[in-house]
């Protein structure tokens, strides 16, 4: 066994005395690893849990709904170049009634064949069996929605299937690649209590839906390396006579896409997020040695002195540092696998998955650690280089005495105002300004760290605001199962407890411009909507025009429209001209004299529309059309597709009870539980990310502020004892270091929050989906909180370091040299 | 070049220290610094402490000034038993009474000659102005130079202005001339001198340099923690008279 050597002992005890300003740089670096850890292996570990139930359990790569089609048509799709699987079945919306829950839930109802098992979308099947063949009294349920009313197997529940209401029993729990993210038609978030999947024998399907022989729903799997476009083109001409809504990939089913964009947000974050943190970590590091080290030239000369070697002096203070480096790099794998798994975990509350892959790339640990130690390291050796360059006896000596100057506004006078006390504090800031500048940078950091850490919870409540209060003020949609005339209107009017209601019609579109092509729902309202109104960009309510089309920014943005650009829209789903019409009677001037025409002949079915206007909207893909336009349009008389209905909360009862047992009723949105649903599934995710990060960037702000109070005090520690000696208090002596520590403190507060809107932009600019998009909004009380924390840190640090003004040895200061 | 000695025995007792201990451990090590000290102090007199280093006069003129506690003993300044105050007792102590120089200055480097002479007159009821100060130790002319453009006497001198501005009743000196060449160190004895003759503050200078010691009224001799014996000077030698 070998002795420890004498300058390794010289590193424990150099780490034992400086624990406090060891600790604060390793917890800064740990934050920094452990974001890092944090995000990717959340975000990896979600995306192989995917990949591999995915996989298992062959989810469709694309899908198509339609009115009904003959089974005979199946081998035709199968014939369609690059098709591997085709799974034909009946997918329908069903109204349940719950036992002792008031508000009705809506369902889908999809078929299992009866003497196979699926070939795609399989189910994993929690509890208890598939429902028997032929049987329409048995049905298997998604596990989420069980766990919510807990439903267990036995029980038994009534649906309204093709407006009958039947008493349907449980036989089995399932889950599936297809409803990871089971979220309600009109619904911003699951809400499991009021969202079902049931799964019921293909056969009593049929009987029930009168789809013997049919189908209305294809999935499909596609063989690799073929043409997904030409696949879906494919599919839609054969679908186009029954009824084709239009085939879609997997970017686009609707569990996916959330499932994609929660990924997509993760990936931002791990891509913006520990970078700065990183950074952060890296430059504080790099600053706090750069100046212990310099505290240590008297020893470094000394070592030289004695015959150590440059490369040896250069690797003591590297190991020293390294040490640091590697403490903190330990706790960040520690802090950052802990909070990854507990995200992960998290995902698993609204993100319905069977198990889970607790993925770790073992990479991003090596990454984690080469960045911190090369920062680290490299901060280190600056230091070290610019001392050992230095002759052992230079080196030994104290450096010059640093020569200050008259601060430019002294000679205006200003100065008379200070007290001495303050001027040595001013001259401090004005000698070393780059140091200065870099605090100030580093507490700035630190501030937008917390900035880009709450904005989140601004941006979605001004999300809330626009969607819930200014747009929406409906208290429930009713979607028909099948578009109705308008009479309907009349029909909601006389619901229980009902005060006002607004009919919408609802088309299906694949929306082009130039290359670029969308597939939406074309939304008709009022021209002057009062239940769901549509909002422009300054957030003021618009009255639609007499024609054409407005759409919100994000299509704008997708199809690259401006005003006045002119859109064709291919009309799909069970549209009555479908294939049929050429010349549509829909010939209208729009308000700045455009034509919307027709396609020439032989596109059947395509209209072109101007854009008259971009609006603001935050979830998914709208565009608007007044009814009365959309209907000349479509050409199918007036007919609407669900109800938008304000009603009198004390008729809420009564109401639901009429609802569930109105046939003609698909799905109800209640705009009250969705927004309270939103809130909670905000509050449980953001609120981890929101701690998680607020935590981090409290130790940062610490880190930075406590270290330079630190090194501060260290290379002013004679200055000050000598002002001690002359007679000034603890307190006096204390303003010294502390108005200095108050003023970068301050000068760092813009700074922080013009770089925390910088980030949250970066940030954001990560999170645009056609699900969602968050608005960049900070609210000043973020930028308040984000100063507090610093100022708090700030003054906590203080505090510390006071203590050790207390303590500095007078007598000592006066011995050295300085 | 003599100048008269003070006639002791019509002198006030400033300061008196009874008995003074003062041990320091150093791990295992108990180093016995001062070992039962007695020495008085005069109004306006001159005092020089003469001992080779480590004899534990610096601890005792710490001691005087409040920067040290003794293990044991008492020291009494005036009406005031020093031993007895706490830590912002000592400070106002030091603030109201004393004026320090050290050998190394301890000027304030980011302050010019006139700040760090305001620096204490800005805490002090009955100050002189800091140009005053400065030129009683004829830096009259320098007054808005940083230390690092002072020379090393200049500097010392400073600190005298410094330390004498707030007409302190006591001057303590820790090898005021320790840092500086002959020539430029009586320069600052003459201030020292000076000001021990205008404004008739009391003055302990410490020295390990024999030729110092003819500048003072007394002469206290310091050997392994102890006084040896005092003495007095009938014949004081002006600054410049001395060299070495």
């Amino acid at each position: 066994m070998t002795a420890v050597r004498a300058l390794d002992k010289k590193i424990l005890r150099d780490l034992r005395r400086m624990w406090g300003q060891v600790l604060a740089i390793a917890m800064v670096l740990a934050a920094g690893v452990s974001t890092l850890v944090l995000s990717v292996g959340a975000y990896q570990s979600l995306e192989e849990t995917r990949n591999a139930y995915y996989q298992r359990y062959h989810f469709a790569d694309a899908f198509a709904a339609l009115t009904r089609a003959p089974k005979q048509i199946e081998q035709q799709i199968a014939a369609i170049e690059g098709i591997g699987t085709v799974e034909v079945r009946i997918s329908k919306p069903a109204i349940l009634d719950i036992p002792y829950f008031s508000p009705p839930v809506t369902g889908l109802v999809l078929s299992l064949p009866d003497h196979r098992p699926p070939r795609l979308n399989q189910t994993y099947v929690r509890a208890g069996r598939f429902p028997a063949s032929g049987s329409s009294r048995e049905a298997a349920i998604n596990e989420a929605f069980a766990k919510a009313h807990g439903l267990e197997i036995g029980d038994q529940f009534q649906a309204i299937l093709n407006g009958r209401k039947r008493r349907l029993t449980v036989t089995g729990i399932l889950l599936s690649p297809e409803f990871i993210y089971a979220i309600g038609p009109g619904d911003l978030v699951p809400d499991d209590k009021r969202y079902a999947v049931i799964w019921m024998s293909e056969e009593a399907l049929a009987e029930i839906f009168d789809l013997d022989g049919a189908f209305n729903s294809v999935a499909l799997q596609l063989l690799r390396g073929a043409s997904e476009a030409h696949v879906i083109d494919s599919l839609d001409e054969i679908l186009k006579r029954y009824g084709g809504a239009g085939a879609y990939g997997r970017e686009d089913q609707i569990s996916h896409a959330f499932l994609d964009a929660e990924l997509q947000q993760l990936k931002a974050m791990s891509r913006v997020l520990p970078p700065i943190f990183l950074f952060v970590s890296a430059f504080l590091i790099n600053m706090t040695l750069t100046r212990l080290v310099a505290l240590e030239r008297e020893q470094i000369g000394l070592l030289k002195a004695l015959g150590y070697t440059r490369a040896a002096i250069a690797m003591h203070y590297v190991k020293l540092v390294l040490v640091i480096a590697a403490f903190g790099i330990l706790i960040g794998f520690a802090l950052g696998t802990y909070f990854g798994h507990g995200l992960t975990r998290l995902y698993q509350e609204f993100f319905h998955f069977p198990f889970l892959v607790f993925k770790r790339d073992a990479d991003i640990y090596p990454l984690a650690a080469a960045i911190s130690l090369g920062a680290a390291a490299l901060g280190a050796l600056h230091a070290v280089m610019r001392v050992v360059a230095l002759a052992p006896a230079v080196a030994m000596q104290p450096p010059a005495p640093p020569r200050y100057r008259q601060l430019w506004a002294e000679s205006l006078g200003i100065y008379r105002h200070f007290s001495q006390l303050t001027m040595i504090t001013l001259r401090h800031i004005v000698r070393w300004p780059l140091r200065a500048a870099m605090t100030t940078l580093g507490l700035a950091l630190g501030g937008a760290l917390i900035v880009v850490s709450l904005f989140s919870v601004d941006s979605i409540e001004h999300m809330i605001d626009v969607s819930f209060f200014l747009s929406q003020r409906q208290d429930a949609t009713l979607s028909l199962s099948d578009e109705q005339h308008e009479r309907v209107l009349q029909a909601a009017a006389n619901l229980p407890g009902v005060m006002r209601v607004e009919t919408f019609r609802s088309v299906l579109v694949r929306m082009r411009h130039g290359q670029f092509e969308k597939k939406l729902a074309v939304h008709g309202s009022p021209r002057q909507p009062q239940l769901f109104r549509v909002i422009d960009r300054q957030l003021k309510p618009i009255v639609l025009p007499e024609d054409g089309l407005v759409v919100d920014t994000r299509v704008a943005e997708l199809l690259r429209l401006k005003r006045g650009d002119v859109v064709e829209l291919e009309i799909l789903g069970g549209w009555r001209g479908a294939g049929r019409i050429v010349d549509m009677p829909f010939v209208r001037t729009s308000a700045r004299g455009d034509e919307a025409t027709h396609l020439a002949g032989g596109a059947k079915g395509r209209v072109r529309v101007p854009v008259l206007d971009i609006v603001e909207s935050y979830f998914g893909l709208s565009a608007f059309m007044s009814r009365s336009a959309l209907n000349r349009m479509i050409d199918e008389g007036y007919l609407v597709s669900g109800v938008h209905v304000a009603y009198d909360g004390r008729f809420e009862d009564a109401l639901f009870e009429e609802i569930k047992s109105t046939p003609a009723i698909a799905s109800i949105a209640l705009r009250g539980v969705s927004l309270q649903k939103f809130r909670e599934t905000i509050a449980m995710n953001i609120g981890m990310m929101v701690t998680i990060y607020v935590g981090l960037a409290i130790t940062v702000a610490f880190g930075v502020v406590y270290n330079s109070a630190r090194i501060q005090l260290s290379e002013q520690a004679r200055e000050l004892a000598s002002l001690r000696v002359l007679g000034f208090t603890n307190a006096e002596v204390s303003r010294v270091l502390l108005l200095k520590t108050t003023l970068l403190v301050l000068a760092a507060q813009p700074v922080g929050w013009a770089l925390g809107y910088g980030f949250a932009w970066l940030m954001i600019a990560g999170f645009s989906s056609d699900l969602y998009r968050i608005p960049l909004i900070i609210n000043a009380s973020t930028y308040a909180w984000s100063s507090l924390v610093v100022l708090l840190a700030a003054l906590i640090s203080a505090l510390v370091v006071r203590t050790r003004i207390n303590r500095l040895d007078l007598i000592a200061a006066l011995k050295t040299r300085e | 070049m003599a100048i008269e000695s003070v006639d002791n025995g019509e002198n006030i007792s400033i300061f008196q220290a009874r008995a003074v201990t003062k041990v320091y451990h150093s791990g295992e090590l108990e180093v016995r610094a001062l070992d039962g000290v007695d020495l008085e102090l005069f109004e306006s007199e001159m005092l020089v402490l003469l001992g080779p280093s480590g004899s534990g006069k610096s601890t005792l003129l710490n001691i005087l000034g409040g920067l040290d506690r003794p293990t044991s003993g008492t020291v009494r300044f005036k009406d005031t038993d020093l031993t007895r105050l706490d830590e912002p007792g000592l400070t106002g102590f030091r603030r109201k009474h004393v004026g320090f120089v050290f050998q190394f200055y301890n000027l304030i480097p980011s302050l010019t000659a006139r700040e760090n002479v305001a620096l204490v007159t800005e805490i002090a009821t009955n100050p002189m102005r800091p140009e005053e100060a400065l030129s009683l130790v004829g830096l009259g002319h320098r007054l808005d130079h940083f230390p690092s453009q002072l020379s090393g006497g200049e500097q010392q001198r400073v600190a005298i202005a410094r330390a004498i501005a707030k007409r302190p009743e006591v001057l303590l000196c820790d090898e005021p001339t320790g840092a500086l060449d002959s020539k430029t160190g009586i320069l600052v004895l003459e201030a020292l001198v000076s000001v021990n003759r205008e404004l008739g503050t009391t003055t302990a200078v410490i020295t390990h340099n024999r030729s110092i010691k003819d500048i003072a009224h007394r002469v206290a001799f310091f050997a392994d923690g102890k006084i040896t014996h005092v003495e007095e000077n009938q014949q004081r030698l002006e600054p410049a008279a001395i060299t070495w």
